[in-house]
């Protein structure tokens, strides 16, 4: 946020610019059972605005949020689809269980749209208080299609009824100024401001393909506006392609009762017990409080999964410049910092009297969320950048210009690698020295893709692209880009280390939209405590995790509180891996879920499992709507699963010349640093393929990676256009 | 200047009249889950009593600004602002911060005194103490 103060001048200013394209009355009616029963579609080429009915069967099949959005943008895209169709949209949802106050890590929204990186859907969950204000003003989820033909405001006001479309020539577009102008202009007291969300992104949204969006909140002790992130798969970059400025809700009146539960009591009672344990726990646990996730990086580091230089190296003995407490000094702790009501957990961290020292706003002092471990893991570990501030203010820009920080992160670190393996010139990076730990050209490329100029620009295609571009125009070595270039099925990884890890190896490369960790992190279980060891077991936690988490997208519910915070007695009462599922915090959602629909059906973990899998299988047959979604797509880097130079072998040689003894079964004595390389990569790939055959056959898809006919029937997702793809696939293919 | 309700535990018999009268005074029934003190039995003639000490804490967690102090040191809630979110009753020390169940908002001890007056044992007193 910038510190300055939007003058009245401004404020009119602005609303002069705005003009109604298209106004959209209803009645405003109260959420019943998490439902609001209805979804808002806004269409920003043909201007027009209307609702629609969420009935008793889209409900019992997809839940909510993840699964609402998915439903709604299957219905509106076709096969050739492209992300910059005006048929493409951006589906945001809460969930049911979206917008409760008493439990934490509840005000997530879910963002899903055709990706620009991937072609495929990508779904990016966030939070900010957009999604429970949009339910709270009567919607479900809210889709958005079309490109308009000039800037665009779509304002939602939930107490009043009323949807409109405005042109909107004078707002700002960086999210960072473009937040405080929204909160100015639609709220006039703390409440009322408090009551308005916004989602908006970037310049540098517009001249990449890994644009983010920022969902606002308003601070009312700090009277400014905060952002977070829906930052994967280049949703922001759709979002200014339609010329929309903004997304804006406006819901004054949250209360503890505002989604109506069934059975408040059970809800309040699990919420408090929740605030209690972390009120106890988190101080001797994960410190979430203190140092939001970037408690991460020191964990990390110490197990050798951080990455380091684009995910060669797992730790470095220059990180702990970048462990917490070189972030701490910048952070201010007096306010409370969840991301929505109630979020005790707090991971949310207010950093402030950062002084930038480059780009536009040069000299200006700002505060800015953050960081989280992604973005100090992949701006700094991963390109070698052991300064705070500079990670800081890298943040900063990200967020400002609408930039994901773990695409940029990643794309950053291939291009420096390149760089430094000689692929890449002065000549050609137009005199950006692409070393490893050269801040000042990762900030410079940063601001090159906010002005659409310049080597930054091609950095910010990703690194898919990248690869494409360096072997077409510069020559360079198809599969050694194919073997560094950290993406897969067209997205950057996240930044964890899985050389070690089969199990996450799958976690990501199966990952329905591509390699980021939401869906699964399986490295402790798996690499450190070895409590996975069979195919069998890694496909059963490759089954159950993914669906586990994929189950807090459906319900806009956030991911920490299940497992960045655990019982005193977690690890005594259950072993292994039942203590990794936290078994009392299940049953804390299966009673939160019955509480608030009243489904008294749901009755354990499995039952929410099953509904998970009911949309995760939908979205996989999504993928293969859109040409993907078989074998050949859940193919991954090799640099993910081990080591692809000399350099990288050596540097961890006992553990692979142990592992060619033990494991291949080969003497790497006599033999050179390449032919145990190339041993060990055999046997490693190998591995490979039989999880993936292990995966398939646990989840019930066949060897090419298609659910069965008999698997969507069991899951009630057996729309003809689903059967009808199948069975089309499964002819042509096996 | 804080005011206080003072708790000489050694001093109560455990007839949790202070639970009925401040049950009665906010909620307008004799409810002890509705008393913003609570009395427990702790065994051998000894009795707990844990009601607000009006520390404060709770104010930073509150996501609204819903809690304040008052002008004589007292600890409230603001109805209209509070969510109900809870995370006060999680967060206080003393567990004294109270909600009840199916009520949105929670409550607690605002040092009003009237239990005070009451207490046969005159083991409570509402007394104002420098900072």
């Amino acid at each position: 946020m910038e510190m300055k103060e939007i003058t009245q001048e401004r404020i009119e200013a602005l609303r002069a610019g705005h003009k109604v394209l298209a106004e959209f009355h209803y009645e405003p009616r109260p959420v019943e059972r998490g439902y609001a029963g209805k979804t808002l579609y806004v269409n920003v080429s043909t201007n027009t605005i209307g609702a629609k009915p969420v009935d008793e069967r889209m409900k019992r099949t997809f839940i909510g949020g993840r699964g609402f959005d998915l439903w709604l943008l299957w219905n509106a895209v076709k096969s050739d689809t492209r992300w910059d169709s005006p048929e493409n949209e951006i589906v945001i949802a809460s969930g049911p269980l979206g917008g409760i106050v008493q439990y934490p890590g509840t005000g997530k929204s879910i963002a899903v749209t055709i990706s620009p990186l991937t072609g495929i859907p990508v779904d990016s969950n966030v939070g900010g208080y957009f999604g429970p204000l949009l339910k709270f003003s009567g919607f479900d989820a809210l889709e958005v299609q079309g490109i308009a033909d000039r800037e665009v405001i779509v304002f939602i006001d939930g107490n009043a009824g009323l949807v409109q479309i405005m042109e909107a020539p004078e707002e700002s577009v960086n999210s960072h100024i473009l937040a405080e102008e929204i909160v100015a202009l639609f709220g006039q007291t703390p409440q009322e401001k408090q009551g308005v969300s916004s989602v908006s992104s970037g310049v540098g949204a517009e001249h990449t393909l890994i644009g983010c969006l920022n969902f606002s909140f308003y601070d009312p002790r700090r009277k400014l506006t905060r952002l977070k992130q829906a930052g994967r798969g280049g949703i922001g970059t759709v979002l200014r392609k339609k010329k929309i400025k903004a997304l804006v809700v406006k819901y004054v009146g949250v209360k503890g009762d505002s989604n109506h539960p069934t059975d408040l009591e059970t809800i309040q009672q699990v919420g408090a017990k929740m605030h209690r344990e972390i009120y106890e726990r988190d101080p001797i646990m994960f410190t979430m409080r203190l140092d939001g996730t970037n408690h991460l990086t020191k964990i990390m580091n110490d197990y050798d999964i951080l990455p380091v230089h684009n995910f060669r190296y797992g730790s470095h003995p220059e990180a702990e410049k970048i462990y917490s407490p070189h972030f701490q000094k910048y952070f201010v702790y007096d306010a409370p910092d969840g991301c929505w009501y109630g979020c005790t957990l707090a991971c949310a961290k207010f950093a402030a009297g950062l002084e930038l020292r480059t780009g536009p706003y040069k000299g200006q002092t700002v505060t800015v969320d953050g960081p989280e471990y992604e973005t100090v893991a992949g701006i700094g570990a991963n390109c070698g950048i052991w300064d705070a501030h500079a990670v800081l203010e890298a943040n900063f820009y990200c967020d400002a210009y609408g930039i994901d920080t773990i695409s940029f992160g990643t794309a950053m670190a291939f291009a420096m690698e390149c760089y430094e393996e000689g692929i890449l010139t002065p000549e050609i990076t137009g005199g950006l020295k692409l070393n490893f730990g050269n801040a000042d050209a990762m900030l410079e490329a940063l601001h090159q893709m906010s002005r659409g100029e310049g080597f930054g620009v091609i950095i910010g295609q990703g690194v898919r692209r990248m690869k494409q571009i360096f072997v077409e125009r510069y020559g360079a070595d198809p599969q050694f880009l194919q073997d560094i270039g950290m993406e897969a099925k067209g997205l950057e990884y996240s930044e964890y280390v899985t050389k070690e890890s089969l199990a996450q190896q799958g976690g990501y490369g199966l990952a329905n939209k591509g390699p980021q960790h939401d869906e699964a992190w399986l490295i402790f279980m798996d690499a450190v405590n070895n409590q996975i060891p069979t195919f069998e077991d890694k496909a059963e936690a490759l089954h159950y995790f993914p669906m586990w988490r994929t189950w807090f997208g459906l319900n806009g519910l956030c991911k920490l509180p299940w497992n960045d915070v655990e019982p005193a007695d977690n690890r005594t009462r259950y072993k292994g891996i039942e203590a990794a599922k936290v078994p009392e915090h299940v049953e804390n959602y299966v009673r939160l879920f019955r509480a608030m629909t009243g489904r008294d059906d749901v009755q354990s973990g499995a039952d929410l499992i099953r509904m998970s899998e009911a949309v995760y299988n939908f979205q996989r047959i999504f993928n293969l709507k859109m040409g993907s979604g078989t074998r050949e797509h859940d193919a991954i880097p090799y640099r993910s699963v081990g080591p692809v130079t000399d350099a990288e072998y050596e540097s961890r040689a006992e553990r692979y010349d142990q592992q060619l003894r033990e494991l291949v079964g080969v003497d790497p004595s006599g033999m050179t640093t390449a032919e145990k390389r190339q041993a060990l990569r055999r046997y490693r790939e190998a591995q490979y393929e039989k999880l993936i055959d292990a995966v398939y056959k646990r989840r019930g898809w066949n060897e090419r990676g298609i659910p069965t006919l008999e698997k969507v029937r069991e899951l009630g997702i057996d729309f003809p256009e689903v059967v009808a793809l199948i069975e089309a696939h499964t002819q042509k293919g096996t | 200047m804080r005011k206080v309700l003072i708790t000489h535990n050694e001093l109560c018999v455990g007839c949790h009249l202070c639970e009925e009268v401040c049950s009665q005074a906010w909620f307008k029934e004799i409810n002890p889950a509705k008393s913003a003190i609570r009395i427990t039995e702790l065994g051998n003639a000894d009795w707990g009593m844990a009601v607000c000490n009006q520390c404060g804490e709770c104010i930073a967690v509150c996501p609204t600004e819903a809690l304040y102090r008052d002008k004589a040191g007292v600890v409230r809630i603001k109805k209209d602002l509070c969510v109900g979110c809870l995370s006060c009753v999680g967060f206080c020390p003393t567990r004294t911060m109270y909600y009840y169940a199916g009520y949105v908002e929670p409550f607690k001890c605002i040092s009003c005194g009237l239990c005070a007056k009451e207490c046969p044992a005159e083991a409570l007193a509402a007394e104002t103490l420098p900072d």
